[in-house]
This record gives C-alpha cells, structure tokens and sequence, in this order.
C-alpha cells in the first residue's frame, strides 16, 4: 500500500512540480505571481485534445499545442502586462487574474465545455512494481519532467538568454545597466513559463482528462507548491511540488480521504507562518 | 345610455371574450445554461424551446399559444430566487417549468409556495419532493432511487459488502448520504466510504485502501463529471476484482469516451432514454423516448441528454395537466398535476399521488453494463 501512494503522490506532485516552476520562471523575472499559470496548463491539454479530435497524431499535437500555449504565453506578456509596465506588483497580479478569467471563458467558447481525454502516450497496461502498480504514463510525467528540469538547467546557466533571465531576477538595475533588455528577458520567460504550463496540462490529461476549467484547481496547487517550495526558487519549486503530491496521497491513504485538499492548504498556512521563504528560499535582507 | 357608456361596454364585454385567445398560457423557465451545471440547463432550454414551438406549430393549448419566459440561473441559487420572483410578478407565469439543480430549485419552493404557482422542478434531491410541498413536483429520479437500484442488483448477483467512493460535490454528497442511508433496508452493509476532492487527478490512494479492506464484494462510485473516469481508470490500474457500479450521474456516453476500455463491465443505473434504439418494442417507453431522440438530435445535432428529457417531461406534465384541467388557473392544474397517472415520459411511468410528487418507481431505471464500449440492458 505504501508503494501505491508513494507512487501516485510523485505522479501528481510532478505535475504540481511543472505548475510551480512556472510560477517560478515569472515570479524571478517580474516578481509578478501569474494566477493565469493555470489556463497554460488548461490550453496545453485542451489544445492537444482538439488537435488529436481534428485528426493530428499525438507527437505532432503535443508541438503544436504547446507552440499554440508558448503563443498565448507571449501574447499575455505584450498585450497585458507590458502595456501596464511601471504599474504596482499587485496590479500585474490582478491583470494576470483577469487573463485568467478571460482565457478560461475564450476556451469555452473556442472549445466547449465538454470533458476531453487524451490517449495515453504508450499504452495503458498497467506495470505492476514492487506490489503497486503504474500506469505507462506515470513513467512518461516522471520523465520528461526530470528532462525539462535538466533542460532548464543547461538553458539557466549555460546560455546567454538563461544568465540574462538569472541576472534580471538578482537585480533588475544593476541588469539594465549592463545592456540585458528587461523587456526581453520578460517576454521570454512568459513564453517559457507557458510552454513549461502546456506540456505539464498535455502529460497529466491522459491520466485525470482535460477541460476548460482544469486550471483553475491545478494551477492553486502549483501555486501552493510553489509557496512551500520558497517563491522563486527553482529546486524549491520542485521539491515543493512533490511534497505536495506525497502530502496529499499519504494523507488520503493513511488518514482520510476527505480533507485531502486539507493537508495542501493547511501546508501552505503552516509554510507561510513558520517558514515564510519556503524549504529552499533565500533569506530576505529586511531590515528596518 | 350615451354612446361612451356603450362604447366602453362594448369595448370591455369585447376585451372579455377576446381575452382566453389572445392571451398566451406562460411557461416560466429558470435553468444553468452556462455556468458549472450548463451541462444541465443547456440541453434542458433547448428541449422546453424546441417543443413549445411544435405545440405551437400543432394550434397550441386550450385554443392558446404557449410563451416561454426562460432566464438563465447560470447554477446561481441566488440568481435562480431573483428570476423566479420575476417570473411571479412581472412575467405572471402560469406554471414554473426549472431548477436544473437542487440548490436553485430550493431557492424558488418558497416563493412558489407563497405565490401558489404550480412548480415542476427537473433537479434530482429527494429533499425538494420530501416533506411534500403542495405547488412542488419534479421529473428526475432520486439519488435514493439510483442507490436502492444498485442494491438491488447487488443483492440479485449475492453481494452483501460493499465500498463507497464518491466526490464531494453536491449530488455526490447527497448520493453518499441516502446510499448510507438505505444500505440496511436492502441488507447491504458498506464497509469502507471513501471520498475525493473535485478537482483530483488521481484517486489510487483511496482505491487501494478499498482493495485492502477486507471482504468489499462490489464498489459504488456516486458522482459526476471527469471523477467517476478517473476512478474507473484507477480501479482497472488496480486490478481490483470486484465489480463496479456508477451512479445514474455519468449516464451518458461521454463518460464511456473518457474511461475508454476501463469502462467494460461497469454498470449503472439509468433512464430508458439512454438505450432508445435498442429498447424492446414492447416497453411501454420505447415510442416517447424514440420520438424525443428522433426530434432533438433532429434539431440540435447533439446526442440526447437525460437532462433534455427532465424538462420534456416537465413541460409535458404542465400540458397534460392544464389539458385535464381545461383551464390554465393555477389552483386547478396543481390539482391535475397531483393527479397525473399512467403518464408515460423519457424517464419512467409517472404516478402521481398527494404523498408522492415524483410518481416514479425503480422500474424506471434499468440497469445498464457497458459492453464494447455500448450499453447493454442488465436482465
């Protein structure tokens, strides 16, 4: 039994992981909170699902709805929050809450409101594993989610764009000073913080389906996972997305299964009082 | 008598007889046509709308034309209470034909009660047909209903223990309680009750605590959207032995799209509207619910709903009880309305008595297994 809900608290915790590091990748960048962090993941299932209804095969779908997520991402950046550059913190919070009501609405409308699956990416024979058993797909989240932290690994501290995104996050003047365009480095982390959104709705849609409102409870428990893992922290978010995960399944298995969004939501009260900059935060210098 | 006396006399005695035909009877509607439960109200406005325009198209009712006044309560109990008071006073409804969910059928009973308008309300709670109300009847089966059915066939295939998973939405929440509630009457004993969030991904955790529970012969799962999928998935993932019921709540084909090969096998109780095609000729519901396939796919170019077919039944009550009446007067058509017997709707033969406003048995669900991806009648 420990196996079992050691298992399916990873698979989800993964997820939450992705959810988180976007949050992340735009809170480093902006210190802006992205409630719309959600609808990416939302748009990457949704997208993948119309795209394979409309006859693509999956490899193919899975590009496209995350190039099509990358888009929005991009777009949400220039048209929103751009324009209102120079405004509060808080301000660009609540612009990107209202992306998010509007882009939940436009995929309702542009879609439906129907419950999407997604066919599974090899099979669904379930693999029997030490007394537990896992679907193929749990092999598929767990993977490319290692990969894309890989990835964002190289991209932060072996390329130019990467160590200019870094630097904007360590201080956004001493940046600006040295050429980095802060405007850029924006941009490229709503695109990339989108793209990390989509790919983590298109690997968990073949395991609990897609809909239009999917993100609203996933991207509150990125958020969470995020909150746990210390805002803005890259292994923070990653640890902070599968204690969740684990938190929530143990929970349920060992104790009972109605307050398992309890024990997430207790967690990040818990986090926010006692351990305010999260497992892996810097401590903040405030000093007054 | 100067002439303007008579003029005004004439005018009036004129305004009296013309005023039965000239007048529309008013069907007032408040339904989820977007929101959350638009899943509900949507198939359900576009039933009440496609038919008042056939009966309208046939010569109408008494001689009068039928006026839809539909709003949409988008799932909102408070937004459901605003319109129907509307709907009362400003619209002056001659019946109230809504309420897609328990919440906003709730909202409205005490303002159709106070107001004394007949009320058919197509949202599924025992608690709005129990205690009796005298303006409020409804259409939809009970959650009480869909429990005792599957108990019943629990108890035909010799299964005493058995497990229960449901969600924590409303109808999930009331399910669960009146499942719990019955479970004894039928000598069914439930030995594990376990429950998931809305919005969950993955439901191993409590299913694997239910394979390890010893002695559960049959697991019912009671609730309604992606949920119940997931759980069929993660049953199969499982490879728990025991059969699976689900609730009437997933009666539709979506939910066999969504659980794919995991679905083999699961049953459920459901309306005959579902199995139209392949009814028997003999069953007494075979003609209508053809009839409301046949009309609303039709139509809309979508598959039928059992939603649809709660407001079809809704208004079909109104019309046959205001036929019965003779007259469209309030007082007289809920009378007729609690004397309705042997109406035969999409979702069973309605009896309707001063005791009981729903007037359905559990003949009127079948038991459903899925089988190759299709539904199959359980004998």
């Amino acid at each position: 039994m420990l196996a079992q809900y050691l298992l399916s608290g990873l698979t989800v915790g993964a997820i939450y992981a992705l959810v988180a590091l976007g949050f992340a990748l735009i809170y480093n960048a902006s210190h802006v909170i992205n409630f719309a962090q959600g609808e990416f993941v939302m748009i990457g299932g949704m997208a993948a699902a119309a795209f394979i209804e409309s006859g693509l095969p999956l490899p193919l779908a899975i590009v496209f709805s995350i190039g099509l997520a990358t888009l929005v991402g991009l777009a949400l950046e220039k048209l929103a929050v751009e324009p209102a550059r120079g405004a509060s913190v808080v301000t660009l919070i609540i612009i990107t809450i209202g992306a998010s009501i509007f882009l939940r609405g436009l995929a309702s409308l542009v879609w439906d409101k129907k419950i999407h699956p997604l066919p599974a990416f090899s099979g669904e024979a379930p693999i029997s594993l030490g007394g537990a058993t896992l679907l193929p797909q749990t092999l598929w989240v767990l993977g490319a989610t290692l990969a894309t932290v890989g990835l964002l690994w190289w991209f932060f501290n072996r390329t130019l764009t990467g160590k200019a995104i870094l630097a904007v996050s360590h201080n956004r003047l001493a940046a600006q000073l040295m050429g980095i365009s802060v405007r850029r480095v924006l941009l490229v982390s709503f695109g990339l913080s989108a793209a990390l959104g989509a790919l983590a709705g298109i690997l968990i849609a073949p395991i609990s389906f897609t809909s239009w409102d999917v993100g609203v409870m996933l991207g509150l428990k990125g958020f969470a996972a995020a909150i746990l893992g210390g805002m803005g922290s890259g292994p923070g978010a990653i640890a902070g997305g599968l204690a969740l995960g684990l938190i929530e399944s143990l929970g349920a298995g060992y104790l009972s299964s109605a307050y398992k969004d309890v024990f997430a939501f207790v967690i990040i009260l818990a986090a926010l009082v006692f351990l305010p900059n999260g497992l892996a935060g810097r401590r903040a210098a405030e000093r007054v | 008598m100067s002439l303007r006396t008579f003029a005004a006399v004439a005018g009036l005695a004129f305004a009296c007889t013309a005023y039965p035909q000239s007048e529309p009877i008013r069907i007032g509607a408040f339904l989820s046509v977007t929101g959350p439960a638009a899943f509900l109200g949507d198939p359900e406005q576009k039933t009440l709308e496609l038919y008042v325009e056939k009966i309208n198209a046939a010569g109408g009712l008494l001689g009068r034309k039928l006026q839809l006044h539909a709003y949409d309560s988008a799932g909102d109990a408070e937004k459901a209470r605003g319109y129907v008071k509307r709907l009362i006073e400003q619209d002056k409804v001659d019946v109230l034909v809504g309420g897609s969910t328990t919440g906003e059928t709730m909202a409205a009973v005490p303002l159709a009660e106070a107001a004394g308008v007949p009320f058919i309300s197509l949202a599924g709670a025992v608690v709005i047909i129990e205690p009796v109300k005298k303006w409020v009847f409804k259409t939809p089966h009970t959650d009480r209903m869909a429990c005792e059915k599957v108990f019943v066939d629990m108890r035909a295939r010799g299964f005493k223990r058995a497990a229960l998973i449901s969600g924590s939405g409303g109808f999930d929440k009331s399910m669960r309680a009146e499942c719990l509630k019955v479970a004894p009457k039928h000598g069914v004993e439930i030995v594990a009750d376990e429950t998931y969030g809305a919005g969950d991904n993955d439901m191993t955790a409590q299913l694997a605590k239910i394979k390890a529970t010893p002695g559960v012969q049959a697991v019912l799962n009671a609730g309604f959207g992606q949920g119940p999928a997931i759980v069929t998935k993660n049953y199969r993932q499982l490879g728990i032995a025991a059969p699976l019921y689900q609730s009437h709540g997933v009666a539709s084909k979506q939910f066999v799209k969504l659980a794919g090969d995991a679905a083999e096998g699961v049953r459920l109780p459901a309306a005959a509207l579902l199995i139209a095609d392949t009814l028997p000729a003999y069953d007494p519901q075979k003609k209508v619910v053809s009839a409301y396939k046949k009309d609303y796919e039709g139509r809309f170019n979508q598959e039928v709903s059992t939603f649809g077919g709660h407001a079809y039944d809704g208004l079909m009550l109104a019309v046959g009880a205001m036929k019965r009446a003779g007259s469209a007067d309030k007082a007289k058509v809920r009378d007729a309305l609690e004397q309705t017997r042997g109406y035969v709707g999409t979702g069973g033969v309605v009896n309707m008595s001063a005791s009981d406003h729903m007037g359905l048995d559990l003949s009127a669900f079948r038991m459903l297994e899925v089988r190759k991806g299709d539904w199959t009648l359980v004998k």
